[in-house]
Parts: structure tokens; sequence; C-alpha cells
């Protein structure tokens, strides 16, 4: 019987339908829960309230990351040192206490293997292909990055998840991304997310999971096709995804909750399974051409204002519609900037490189290869590297990108979130501008007043040493010199 | 959840394009452990303005918001519902909602109704000195000058929120399509169960 084509969003979904209603509702089975410190409590709470209980505590991982502080976590002795702000405290220890009581696999504050809980997933091999993956936070979009379909889910739907293993969900419209062409040398998949989203706008990707397709994603790194998928959502998506490869293979591989032995070949079996079929159908396609996407940098206040580094700060009256255009003045007068004003002279006083976005290894070496040499500019007064896990943390000790980071003047973190949300002592403070990798601009996104410009790590890098937002291909090239 | 029909009074009109949830609650009032309270922290940047509309006596308690396209996005924090409902909002009208905060809207009784960009802009005009009302069961926006505004409502929570239904309680009641589900899993994708555990790897 031949079967309709179907995208690779709709394989995953009907794999995981336990029942269909009439109406559309469908209850989708959910293979992986990841939870953190801040959208869990009031879930765990309602559970004990109601009576309830985990229905798979085995396929639930919990780690803390939010507001956890990124200094020092233990004293010389090894000791636990207290956290200093009492909320953050007791959160933290909600999830400490919960996590057990429900039967939890549990990451603490001190394990190597702790980190950003979208860093953990993939490289814990927790997130698998073709899985289907949530996790009280937004982001979740970025294990798409690995074929899985994932999507971040508010506190009901992580007490729904927790009793049920399920969800009960409406299937989303399909959209094509599909890149066309080469990168340019110097160009990242950041900046190519940064353009997607300034092309299709925030709310471009409403109702609707992606896919990105094209050469680019194939030649993609795993932790470059994470970071694309991540801000799916700041392009509307709940999700986005990529086609699952060998590159995915041999990156989870071996991992600690990767399946072994023949459970291995079954699953890679299946995973190769796992395309849009030649005719399937998207219900939209955007095509962007790869030579048109230059080194990207925000200058507003929504994810969607973008400009190549290059070029100038819009004048509000260039955009169409009116709203946007009182939008524009809005953002212009927060981020302190004047129309027509060139991006390479915006001056910048911080500079944060981590996130779920960008704290991978790849990111470090990035930003490493930008800093070897040099030093930060003598207007830049904080300048922070936060790893995405302790094991990120380790790698980049092992070849020698601490040192680097040091020795250009950045401060070398424990991980966790850190300076993207404001939520723990990682802020930048008011009126102050931040070139930063993570992944919104939004209004005091990094602390009230905090001016945000949203880069990638290599970006961030010749922000830090120029002092100002700089094109990394203008830099000339560093001097080799023993790490 | 309580029940949800009509919803009649004074919209506080927003109008505002984009309002991502670090504008509705900010992050530093995601530190709690419980869903109380956090009216105080909504809308915060807004609200530090002179002369914005939650200053307006008229609208103190207002139930209903109308808010431009895109309302809610951003990140998946339900404390945007829950501090929405600390303010005594239940509805919100705009012509567009992120998927996210449409659907915690939902599990808190809040209802999202979507209506025409040009729909909003009369419901603000009119919002600005009377009051506006949601039919639930009809699926209409009403005015005082005779305005009907029909709008979509997804069948199930529809259903759900009129009869005040608890969405984990009617999926427990599924349990055994779920567990068969579960064994066919089992049977055609067992790596997916199970996973190592650290302690064990």
């Amino acid at each position: 019987m031949a079967s309709k084509p179907r995208t690779l969003y709709e394989k995953i979904w009907d794999a995981h339908v336990v029942e269909r209603r009439d109406d559309g509702t469908c209850i989708l089975y959910i293979d992986r829960h990841l939870v953190h410190e801040v959208t869990s409590p009031q879930a765990f709470e309602a559970l004990r309230l109601a009576g309830r209980t985990v229905r798979r505590p085995d396929l639930t991982l919990a780690v803390p990351d939010h507001n956890l502080p990124t200094t020092q976590r233990t004293d010389a002795a090894g000791k636990r040192l207290p956290i200093e702000d009492p909320q953050s405290a007791a959160q933290l220890a909600a999830l400490e206490a919960n996590a057990p009581a429900f039967g939890i696999d549990y990451i603490d504050a001190v394990a190597p293997e702790q980190g950003i809980v979208h860093v953990v997933g993939p490289e814990q091999g927790f997130s698998l292909p073709g899985a289907t993956i949530v996790c009280g936070d937004s982001h979740t979009a970025a294990h798409g990055g690995i074929g899985a379909l994932a999507f971040g889910i508010g506190t009901s739907e992580v007490e729904h998840v927790l009793a049920t293993q399920t969800l009960q969900l409406r299937p989303s419209k399909s959209m094509e991304v599909r890149v066309e062409g080469e990168l340019g040398p110097g160009v990242t998949p950041k900046d190519l997310i940064l353009h997607i989203i300034g092309v299709i706008g925030t709310a471009g990707g409403t109702g609707h999971v992606i896919e990105y397709r094209g050469a680019v994603f194939e030649r993609m790194s795993v932790e470059g096709r994470l970071t694309v998928c991540n801000m799916s959502i700041e392009g509307g998506a709940r999700a986005g995804l990529i086609a699952p490869d060998h590159t995915v293979f041999s990156y989870l591989e071996g991992r600690p909750y990767a399946p072994r032995g023949e459970a291995w070949d079954r699953a890679v079996a299946w995973w190769k399974t796992l395309h849009s079929d030649p005719d399937a159908v998207f219900d939209k396609t955007v095509v962007i051409d790869a030579a048109d996407v230059e080194p990207t940098v925000s200058w507003g206040t929504s994810p969607e204002d973008v400009v190549a580094v290059g070029g100038n700060v819009p004048a509000p009256e260039s955009f169409a519609d009116p709203s946007k255009q009182s939008a524009a003045r809005k953002s212009l007068d927060y981020m302190g900037l004047e129309p027509g004003q060139r991006i390479e002279d915006i001056a910048i006083e911080n500079v944060f490189i981590g996130s779920c976005t960008n704290s991978r290894i790849e990111d470090l070496r990035a930003a490493a290869d930008v800093l070897k040499g040099r030093t930060k500019a003598s207007n830049v007064r904080w300048a922070i590297v936060v790893p995405g896990s302790g094991l990120v943390k380790r790698q980049a000790e092992a070849e020698g990108l601490d040192r680097v980071f040091t020795a250009a003047g950045f401060e070398w973190r424990e991980p966790g979130c850190s300076a993207c949300l404001a939520m723990n002592p990682d802020k930048v403070p008011p009126g102050e501008r931040c070139a930063s990798t993570s992944n919104r601009n939004f209004v005091g996104r990094q602390g009230p007043g905090a001016r945000t410009h949203l880069v990638s790590p290599a970006m961030a890098a010749a922000a830090a040493v120029t002092g100002r937002l700089a094109d990394v291909r203008t830099l000339a090239p560093c001097q080799a010199v023993d790490a | 959840m309580d029940k949800v029909s009509t919803i009649e009074g004074r919209a506080i009109p927003l109008g505002l394009k984009n309002v991502d949830t670090d504008v509705i609650i900010p992050a530093h009032w995601l530190k709690t452990v419980s869903r109380e309270g956090l009216g105080k922290g909504a809308f915060e940047t807004i609200r530090e303005a002179p002369g914005n509309p939650f200053d307006v006596e008229d609208f103190a308690g207002a139930p209903i918001l109308i808010a431009g396209d895109n309302f809610g996005c951003g990140s998946s924090r339900e404390h945007a519902a829950w501090a929405l409902l600390d303010l005594g909002i239940t509805a919100v009208i705009a012509p567009s909602f992120s998927d996210i905060f449409s659907g915690n809207a939902f599990k808190n009784g809040i209802l999202t109704v979507e209506l025409s960009q040009d729909q909003v802009d009369r419901l603000l005009e009119i919002a600005a000195g009377h009051p506006i009302t949601i039919d639930l069961e009809n699926q209409t926006v009403t005015t005082p000058f005779q305005d009907r505004f029909a709008f979509e409502v997804d069948p199930f929570r529809k259903h759900c929120l009129l009869d005040g239904l608890d969405e984990i309680g009617l999926t427990l009641e599924r349990s055994a399509p779920i567990e068969t589900h579960e064994q066919q899993r089992a049977q055609a994708l067992p790596w997916l169960d199970a996973p190592q555990r650290r302690d064990a790897a």
C-alpha cells in the first residue's frame, strides 16, 4: 500500500499518537521529560495535593540551571557553598527534594554532568532522534537539532506529563525553512538563525513546526544544529527540527543514556527513516539564500530586530507597518540608539558568552580562536564565559581554552543559564550594553534597563577585543600563542 | 478549574504588539514555588511609566485585556498566566497569541480570543469608556454599540472551559490506551524505554 508522503514532523508525531479524537486533538506520548527548578515546583506540589504519582520517572531527568549562581559552588574542602538568595535557594532545594521523592534521576548542582538542561540532554544521550522531548522551557526546541520533536511546555503541562507521560495536543502546521547555497567564511549557525528570524519575524512560525532543510544543515555540526533549532521559538515556532544523519549518530554513540549494542543498531535503523519524504507537502515554505547571511547583530528589543554587522540602525519610518514603526521607536529609545547610526560604532561595556544557544564546546572554541593573544578593550567592564555544562567546562579546560579566556580578561564560570535571563546574580547593569550570545533581547531580559545585542560567540569575542560591535572577519588573524 | 462562560466588564486597552512573557512577568518574579501573588510583578516595566493604562482607575479589576499581535511570545513560563489571573484578568483579546502562552492561559481558565486587527482596533476604541462582553458558549464578543464579533475556539478547549474540566483527570481516564501504546512502543522502539541511568552507566 502506497502511503501518503509525510514530513519528518508528521512521522515523529504519528509514531507517538496514543489516541486521536474526532475534534483532532491527540493524546501524544512523551519519550523524554527534562525538569529544572523554575517551572517544576508548582507541578510537583499539585501532584502531591491530588495524590498523584509520576507515571514514568525513568523517562524523566532533573537538573538545576536557571537560578543557580555561576560562581564557585564548593569551598576548598569540597563542601557545598550556600546559595545567598533565599528564594533561589528554596527553589533549588525544592527540586533537590522533589526529584528523589518522585523517583526521578537528578543531576545535582556540583555533579560534573550538571549544566543547562538543553546542553545536558543531548550531551548525556538522554535526548534522541525521533523522540518526543518536552521541558518547562521554551528553548527545548534546541533538541530538534538531533532530529527530535522537542518543545517547551508550561507548568500545568509539566504536571500533565509527570502524571500521564502524555500531552493533549493538536498537530501543528508544518513550515519548511530551506537554506540554499553555502554560508560564507566567518558566518556561523547563530548568524543564520538570527537572519532567518529577521526574515520570518517573531510570529512567522506561530502555529507551525519548522523543519530546516538544505545542504548547509547537512554539513553543520550537531552543536550548530542545536543553536539553530534552539531559536525556533524566537521565530514563533514551538519546535524546529533537522533530519538526523550520521553526524548526529556519531555524536550520540556511547553517551551515557544512549542505547547500546543491539538496541543501538535498531535505533539507528529507525532513525535513518526519519526524513521528510520527497513529495511531502509543507503548509508554508520560506527560502533563504545563504549568500545573503552576514555576521548578524540585533539592534532592538525583539529578536526580529536584526541587521548585518556592516549595516546601520534602521529608521523607524523605514518599516511599512505603523505599529512596527512605533515599536521600533520604543526599541531605539530603550536601546539608546539613533536611526542611521553605524552598527560598528556601538560601544559595549559587557560581553556574555553562554546560554543554551551558544555554550557548547564548539562555541567556546570559536570565541577562543578570536581571543587568542588578545585582551578585552578597556571600556569592556565585564566579560564572562559560562560553559553550558560541567563536561563542556572540563573539555574546554583540557584544550586550554579557559586560559585563553582568562588571559583576555574574561571570567571563567560554573555552568548555568547565567546572564541570559536575570534570574541569578549575573546581570547587566541598567543602561549598559551587552554583546550576548544568548537568545532574547527583550526589555529587561538581562537585567532592568539592560541593553542586549544578540551575536554569535565569535562576534562576542570580537566585541570584547574592540570594545564595540565589530565584524569578526575584519580582525587581523590572531597571533598564534601557546595556550 | 473554575467554569468559564461569560466574561463581562471593562477591558484594559493595552494594544501593544509582541508583548513578550518577560514584559508580562519579569524573570526575577519567577523565583517562587507558588502560583499566587504574581500580580504585583505583572507588566512591571509598563507600569513604571506614568499614565500607563494599568494606572487608570476605571480599569482597576478589569477582567479583560486587549493587546496587539503575538501576545505572550517568548518563554514558556506559566507565571505569565498566573500573573494575569492575580490581576483579575480572565480573558485576553488579540489578533494572535504565541502557542505556548495560549495553552498556558487555557489551562488556567483564561480565555484567549483571536479577532482581526480591525476588530481589535474597534474594541480598543470602545474599551476606553465602555464595557465589553465575551460569550464563550456563542463564541462572540459584543459591545454596548451593537458590535458583534464572532471568534473561533478549539472545541476541546471550549468544552473544558465551559464545564471546568481537569485535563489531567480526563487523560488519566484514558490510561488503558496509554498502556497499550507503551506496550507497542516497547516492541517497536525498545531503546526509548528504560534509558541507562547515570548511576548504572
